[in-house]
């Protein structure tokens, strides 16, 4: 089953996100400071750019023989006495987690940061079987706490100012505190803290699962990360099957430029490398330990128009720095995974019916593509799933008959310079000081915040024949 | 190529154009029959109409030595996306050899014609706004600031921000009205606070973007095409 579409259209849901000053407070401050800590991270580090030839040449490498790399992945987590599951879709992935939940006798989850978890909406699955998930990073536990749902890939909480997490621990649990990030950090710690003693099932995401050593990779900054892999007795890992690499020599070139273009530090505090329940002799880590390999639509998508989505590695760089996703924010898009990158990964989860209008949220700037650790080219697969979503007739009729309409025109030259000259025509009683300050119906989306020039009273081709006399004297 | 924009919004711009090029010695000429590159039909999913277009443009232009154009999406479609839109060999063949012949105007002037200095046409100071397909499509930053630089006559200031959109978009400007405006506003901010005259751009759509919106809130500063503060070569 695939996500819900959301409830209002997309216009709206935007229009909302533009009114909230808090949302662009929030946002302007948060992303900011992330497009500049990237810029320098890379401008620090001249390799930066051959590693990303290198990241995204592995990642290509890899899903050509993904099935061998995973079967790889697969054999050395179980010679490590690790258990493997297979998901095809989200409803499968949440009745392993369940199954596996039911078995431990688990009356509460904690869970580390994963977007995979999110993406199958575990923590409703998980509430209704009568298990408390209780999300352990910090932005997760804030939105958690306010019954949302993440607004950014790596910042969940990245829509809300330190004032109104104030608020939110005041009325949520009881706590007054003024607006201080370490005062509200140490908070949730002594409230997490608890819960990691208390829990026997740790939940997490992965973000790298290296195939020769059967090793789930997890990049945190917080710690929470480690606690829920080796405190509760089971530890289940939920992963996207395109998280699969090879080799550590591969994690190697991941790991030099994930962090930099996520948060812009060289390395995350935490890079926790699982290898697998505790063994004897071992200290630490869980009794049990699973993996759940999540395709969900994935795998029709190797040989699909979307395939370059499947190397993305999650850093959120590409959210920072889109104009569209600055001004309205993650919630706006209604899905999932937000973003210029989330339109592509809502289109491979749920289909491209979904993305019918989601598809157009961009200008095409290409910032989101510059920024990419691993140079996905986002702007060519949303011009892509717009040709689709034209093509399959998703796109509302009356589109597609102006589009064909004007396609012909451009096709005729002669008709053009009629339209042209019919153009002129029509605007004459709307110019006013050489601008066209309020037009009716559809050209009023323009109209309203922009003036619009008029058509001139000579085109250039009208001018032409003049500029070419005067050429020859 | 005088472009779709050009042609019905900006003639003055490919007048100056003409007259700048020939003043440099550049015969021009100009093919009949233009109307617009096809960008908008490509870029919301048309492929097929766009690709008729590609083929029409492509045999007007046959045989010319340089095809100069005064916007960089339309240049990028031109040499990044005709070829690829036209699947028969010949069309391709043609379209790839129009691709290697096609220059953004200061791309032409500063690449291909090596010319840099002039005397400036507007007075005041000036910045530049980074049209998004120059920059990230034709990877060109550098050729419109140095001759921005060079102007006798003119102050050059960079502009805070100057890489980000400004919202254009082409439908998508009337797609989601309210997102173009708000990412508009912050471009215009941002051009008010650098204390320029003119905000230069070599995009019609980014012109049309930010003009409309410095004549809707009365504002002193006026975006201009690069054609129109180059004066005089030196």
């Amino acid at each position: 089953m695939s996500e819900a579409p959301p409830a209002t259209p997309l216009r709206e849901r935007a229009g909302r996100a533009l009114q909230d000053t808090f949302l662009q407070e929030a946002l302007t401050i948060a992303t900011t400071k992330f497009i500049g800590l990237r810029r320098e991270a890379f401008d620090e580090f001249p390799e930066g750019e051959a590693l990303r030839d290198r990241a995204r040449a592995i990642k290509e490498a890899t899903l050509q023989h993904l099935d061998q790399h995973l079967e790889r992945l697969i054999d050395n987590v179980e010679r490590r006495g690790g258990h493997v599951h297979y998901a095809t879709t989200a409803e499968e992935a949440r009745a392993i987690v369940l199954d596996i939940a039911r078995r431990t006798g688990a009356r509460m989850a904690v869970k580390s940061k994963s977007m995979a978890t999110e993406e199958i909406h575990l923590n409703e699955a998980l509430e209704a079987a009568g298990i408390t998930p209780v999300e352990t990073d910090l932005g997760e536990y804030i939105i958690q706490l306010a019954h949302e749902r993440p607004s950014h890939i790596i910042a969940p909480a990245i829509h809300k100012t330190k004032g109104q997490v104030a608020e939110l621990f005041a009325r949520e649990l009881k706590r007054e505190t003024q607006p201080d990030p370490e005062v509200l950090t140490r908070i949730a710690r002594a409230e997490l803290r608890e819960k990691f003693l208390e829990a026997d099932l740790g939940i997490s995401g992965a973000n790298f699962g290296v195939a020769d050593t059967g090793t789930v990779v997890l990049v945190t900054n917080e710690g929470n990360g480690r606690m829920v892999t080796s405190l509760p007795r089971v530890h289940v890992a939920v992963m996207g099957v395109e998280k699969v690499i090879p080799s550590m020599t591969d994690l190697a070139v991941f790991l030099a430029i994930l962090a930099k273009s996520a948060t812009g530090q060289k390395l995350s505090v935490y890079t926790s490398l699982v290898n697998g329940p505790r063994r004897g002799g071992e200290l630490e880590g869980p009794e049990e330990f699973h993996l759940v390999l999540l395709d969900n639509g994935r795998i029709r998508q190797i040989a699909g128009p979307l395939r370059e989505a499947l190397d993305c590695l999650r850093c959120g760089a590409c959210l920072n720095v889109c104009p569209v996703y600055r001004q309205i924010g993650g919630h706006a898009y209604g899905y999932t995974y937000p973003g210029p990158i989330g339109i592509l990964l809502t289109a491979m989860l749920n289909g491209s019916e979904s993305v019918r209008d989601l598809a157009h949220a961009s200008s095409l700037c290409g910032a989101c593509a510059d920024a990419c650790p691993v140079r996905i080219d986002i702007p060519r697969m949303l011009i892509e799933l717009r040709k689709e979503v034209g093509e399959r007739r998703i796109a509302p009729w009356s589109e597609r008959v102006v589009f064909a309409g004007f396609g012909r025109l451009l096709q005729r030259p002669a008709l053009y310079r009629l339209a042209a000259r019919v153009g002129r025509a029509l605007q004459r009683p709307f110019v006013r000081h050489g601008a066209i300050r309020g037009l009716p119906a559809f050209f009023g989306h323009w109209t309203r915040t922009r003036d619009l020039p008029p058509i001139a009273a000579r085109t250039f081709q009208e001018r032409w024949a003049e500029l070419e006399r005067e050429g020859r004297r | 190529m005088v472009t779709c924009l050009g042609d019905m919004f900006y003639p003055e711009v490919g007048e100056r154009i003409v007259r700048l090029l020939r003043a440099l010695g550049v015969a021009v000429d100009f093919p009949a029959g233009q109307t617009c590159c096809g960008l908008p039909l490509f870029n919301s999913g048309y492929h097929a109409d766009a690709a008729a277009v590609a083929r029409r443009t492509v045999a007007l232009f046959r045989g010319a030595e340089a095809v100069v154009v005064p916007s960089g999406s339309c240049a990028w479609m031109v040499k990044h996306e005709y070829p690829g839109l036209l699947t028969d060999p010949e069309d391709r063949r043609a379209a790839e050899q129009l691709a290697g012949h096609t220059h953004e105007l200061s791309q032409f002037l500063v690449r291909r014609l090596g010319r840099r200095r002039f005397r400036s046409a507007v007075g005041g100071r000036l910045t530049y706004h980074d049209s998004c397909h120059l920059l990230r499509g034709l990877h060109e930053s550098e050729s419109p600031r140095a001759l921005l630089r060079e102007l006798t006559g003119a102050e050059f200031v960079e502009l805070p921000g100057a890489d980000e959109c400004c919202g254009f978009g082409g439908s998508f400007s009337v797609r989601l009205p309210e997102v173009s405006t708000a990412i508009l506003d912050k471009k215009l901010a941002s051009v008010e606070a650098s204390g320029a005259d003119c905000v230069v751009a070599c995009d019609a759509g980014c012109l049309m973007q930010m003009r409309g919106g410095l004549s809707r809130r009365g504002s002193r500063v006026r975006a201009v095409h690069l054609a129109e503060v180059l004066g005089e070569a030196q």
